[in-house]
């Protein structure tokens, strides 16, 4: 059954393990214990902002391969993505591991983009063993997107905090004891008109509802099957709209709903809405989700990943913002 | 000492304006920037901005309309003596200090200092 988007995974292609890397100031997340190295420096002792952000993908992938005693000639493939013009971070990165390398851009959602794209190579038995993930480096992504941080802009209390951070899963064939990839739902592009790039929240929330309504939908389950569904980084904004939107579809998310973004750094109002950001949502969905799993606090998860698909070039032209998220269902069985 | 309190206001009241655009027109920064410098411009332009500035003193030379106020004000007394050129060359005599300034004090603080994100 493979259907307008619609994936089930029949060999149930497995996460044999993951590596997440974080910031300095990413010590303040709830979500620090869980993360599998966290660096002094925000750019990994490198000189520039952007090789510390490859450096952050690429210790992930080292740490996520050394967990199933795996090096990168182990690995079959690399599907990584990051914010930075042309994913020149994850570019570096696979210049220094040297797996066959595919670039991913889903923005935001490349989590679950690459993690679909590791699935399906999986199931049509093309790989055994592939890495995905994504990761974002705050100073080099504000720089990307918004002003550099020297200019010291101020931002309204709808915008997001790009988190430094980055999230690898590694994906093989079916592997007993680990979550399971079994469904999935790629999203599409849902652009209710908003302009706003301080407010991305807003933008996204509409991508993740349609997303969410196709993937219940399409494979014939309902939103009170899941233990956890957790979109990737609408933020407080965006997740508020979020859960109104499933009010009026009357879907009941109230007690499974999270959002990876509005959590990231504790609800604390120095970060406005919460994170955003390419390894916002892999960090948190690689570590804390992924080990919750293992340990039996959730069995059936729905990930849902958004992403801004802007530019700033694109936002200069006066265009919308066009969003999209794409699903996950995981299980541990 | 009432100089204090008019400045003081008017260079607030000024400021409320840049984040009102800011906060509810969602305007961005640089924006909001562009719209303060281009009313400076203007309001100098109808003879407005130096009474302003008797007034207000550095309420109003401070915030950053004073910068288009300063764009009019070369152009306008460089065209009373050289005519059309005037207006263009005129443009960066009275604001060249700013400008250099603002270079040279922004390679200083490159040379020396490396952006950081809040710890």
């Amino acid at each position: 059954m493979v259907k307008k988007g619609i994936m089930t995974f029949q060999t149930t292609p497995s996460i044999a393990s993951t590596g997440v890397t974080a910031g300095p100031l990413e010590r303040k997340s709830p979500f620090n214990e869980q993360f599998d190295k966290v660096y002094e420096d925000e750019r990994s002792d490198l000189t520039t902002n952007e090789q510390g952000h490859a450096k952050m993908i690429e210790d992930a992938s080292m740490i996520a391969l050394s967990k199933i005693d795996a090096t990168p000639s182990d690995a079959d493939y690399l599907l990584i993505g990051d914010l930075v013009n042309q994913m020149t971070p994850s570019n570096f990165c696979a210049s220094s591991l040297q797996i066959p390398y595919l670039g991913m851009f889903a923005a935001c959602a490349t989590s679950v983009s690459s993690l679909l794209m590791g699935a399906l190579l999986t199931e049509s038995n093309l790989s055994t063993c592939a890495l995905a993930g994504a990761g974002s480096q705050h100073n080099a992504i504000e720089r990307q997107f918004r002003y550099p941080v020297e200019y010291g802009s101020q931002k309204p209390k709808t915008a997001q905090w790009t988190a430094t951070a980055a999230g690898i899963a590694v994906v093989t064939p079916f592997k007993a004891g680990v979550p399971k990839i079994t469904k999935g739902t790629v999203g599409r592009v849902i652009d209710l008109g908003t302009t706003d790039p301080l407010n991305m929240g807003a933008a996204m929330a509409p991508a993740a509802m349609d997303t969410l309504q196709r993937h219940l939908k399409g494979h014939r389950t309902k939103e009170s099957d899941y233990d956890l569904i957790m979109t990737g980084d609408l933020g407080e904004t965006g997740f508020t709209i979020f859960k109104e939107l499933a009010t009026r579809q009357e879907l009941d998310i109230s007690s499974n709903a999270r959002d990876a973004g509005e959590e990231f750094y504790g609800k604390d109002p120095k970060f406005l809405a919460g994170a955003s950001g390419a390894g916002c949502s892999s960090a948190v969905y690689f570590s804390y989700v992924y080990n919750e799993m293992m340990k039996g606090t959730y069995n059936k998860v729905l990930l849902i990943a958004t992403g801004s698909l802007l530019s700033p070039l694109s936002y200069q032209q006066g265009e919308t913002i066009p969003c999209i998220a794409h699903a996950v269902e995981l299980t541990m069985k | 000492m009432s100089i204090f309190i008019t400045a003081f206001i008017v260079g607030g009241l000024i400021s409320v304006v840049g984040q009102l655009l800011f906060d509810v027109a969602k305007l961005t920064p640089a924006h909001t920037l562009c719209i303060l410098v281009v009313t400076g411009s203007i309001l100098d332009g109808i003879g407005w901005y130096e009474p302003l500035i008797d007034f207000a003193g550095a309420g109003a030379t401070i915030p950053i309309t004073s910068f288009g106020n300063s764009l009019t004000h070369g152009a306008m007394a460089e065209a009373e003596k050289h005519g059309f050129v005037g207006v263009l060359t005129g443009m960066f005599e009275v604001t060249s200090s700013g400008i250099s300034a603002a270079i040279l004090f922004g390679f200083i603080a490159a040379v020396i200092f490396k952006a950081k994100g809040k710890n």
